[in-house]
């Protein structure tokens, strides 16, 4: 496990504690800079973890991605960010072999037909979850400020203008439909 | 959704994050435990009856003190099991010296107990109400220190729910020594540990389960 640590070293914990920091501040472009840096380490360590479940690198990539920003408040600036994501990145790693191993215990046969048609070569690069799936089971108040912020790319104001919602329930409903996504990929993992 | 859309969506969640918020949220835990206990023990237990005078003995200030220290090496576990990453460091020995500080001194006052007084001594007479009472007390405590957990993001899930039930239990453990009317240190150093171990396994058995995220 301490890949992730070295190369995190290696490539300057300092430097990005204080990008996530700043981030965490508020600073927008700054915490997306430094979640795009932190995937790209993620993605290494898993990869090396993962050899047996290529499929699955990139879903835990955006799970540990998720959970990083939705517990970004017990993060400490005076902490190593590298022990922090560590310890995230080892939880859901953990936690994905688990549910793997007990599905395949249970020999659910279910499961290989889920699978059947997701398993093309297009996608090999991209997520085998499909989040945008997993969007549409939100309540709308959460679902329509994500899917206009983000796939459509509109601003705060502009996503309050297009649902008729207020900027602060735009926010808010981010806000709580990333918790919810979260919560929805866990619900898969036990099913 | 590719991960760059998904780091893109994460960054326009611009709700702000307060520093340390677990700091709040725990004393805000501890101290709805202290009033929930306290206040069930007034109801359903009463202070002893004689707590003016007993206050004067050192013993009723060292049976206070036992549960109080446990209670701050607990604490120190359950905020550093809570968040990711954290090492625990010399947390074990800040949770075993009150208790081996008790067994100290109960096997001195064992030894200068004649053997007719030594089984009084570890007795008592409130033996069989003791631990469930330590339980009960403990309870809202738990309660409210299980919310907060479940509200951060402990990785050892089955440790930091040892860890919140050793903290409810010291705390329920600290108000009962207000109605308990022993005053031996063998009584304490075993009913009183054991009252605080049952939320203690009771936390490790239910934290795998309740504090998934």
């Amino acid at each position: 496990m301490s890949e992730l640590k070295n190369r995190m070293l290696s490539e300057g914990e300092a430097r990005l504690r204080e990008l996530f920091v700043r981030g965490l501040a508020g600073d927008a472009a700054v915490y997306q800079a430094s979640l795009q840096e932190l995937s790209t380490h993620l993605r290494a360590f898993l990869r090396r973890r993962l050899s047996s479940l290529p499929d699955d690198v990139e879903d835990l990539v955006q799970e540990i991605l998720l959970a990083i920003h939705n517990q970004r408040h017990t993060y400490d600036a005076d902490q190593p960010l590298t022990a922090w994501v560590h310890a995230i990145a080892r939880y859901k790693l953990v936690d994905l072999l688990r549910s793997r191993s007990r599905r395949e215990a249970m020999n659910e046969p279910l499961d290989d037909h889920a699978e059947l048609f997701t398993d093309s070569e297009t996608e090999v690069a991209d997520a085998r979850r499909d989040l945008t799936g997993l969007l549409a089971q939100l309540p709308d108040n959460q679902r329509l400020p994500i899917v206009h912020m983000r796939l459509a790319g509109l601003s705060v104001t502009e996503t309050a203008r297009a649902t008729g919602l207020s900027e602060s329930a735009v926010k808010v409903g981010v806000h709580r439909g990333l918790k919810a996504l979260a919560l929805l990929i866990r619900s898969k993992h036990e099913h | 959704m590719n991960t760059d859309d998904l780091i893109r969506l994460l960054a326009s969640d611009t709700v702000a994050v307060e520093p340390r918020v677990w700091r709040r949220r725990y004393a805000l835990a501890l101290g709805a435990g202290l009033v929930g206990a306290i206040a069930l023990m007034l109801m359903v237990l009463g202070l002893r009856p004689d707590l003016g005078t007993a206050v004067l003995l050192p013993m009723f200030w060292v049976k206070f003190a036992f549960p109080v220290a446990l209670l701050a090496g607990a604490l120190l576990a359950t905020v550093r099991l809570s968040r990711p990453g954290l090492p625990l460091g010399r947390v074990a020995a800040a949770i075993a010296a009150p208790v081996l500080a008790i067994w100290v001194l109960a096997v001195i006052a064992l030894l200068g107990a004649s053997p007719a007084e030594r089984s009084a001594l570890i007795w008592g007479n409130t033996w069989t109400t003791c631990p469930a009472n330590v339980t009960m007390l403990s309870m809202p405590a738990f309660i409210a220190l299980f919310w907060v957990m479940k509200t951060l993001a402990p990785t050892q899930l089955r440790l930091a729910g040892a860890a919140a039930g050793l903290l409810a239990g010291a705390l329920g453990a600290a108000v009962y020594a207000l109605h308990c009317p022993e005053m031996g240190a063998p009584f304490l150093g075993l009913w009183y540990v054991i009252g605080m171990l049952i939320p203690t396994t009771l936390g490790a058995l239910i934290g795998p389960r309740l504090l998934r995220w």
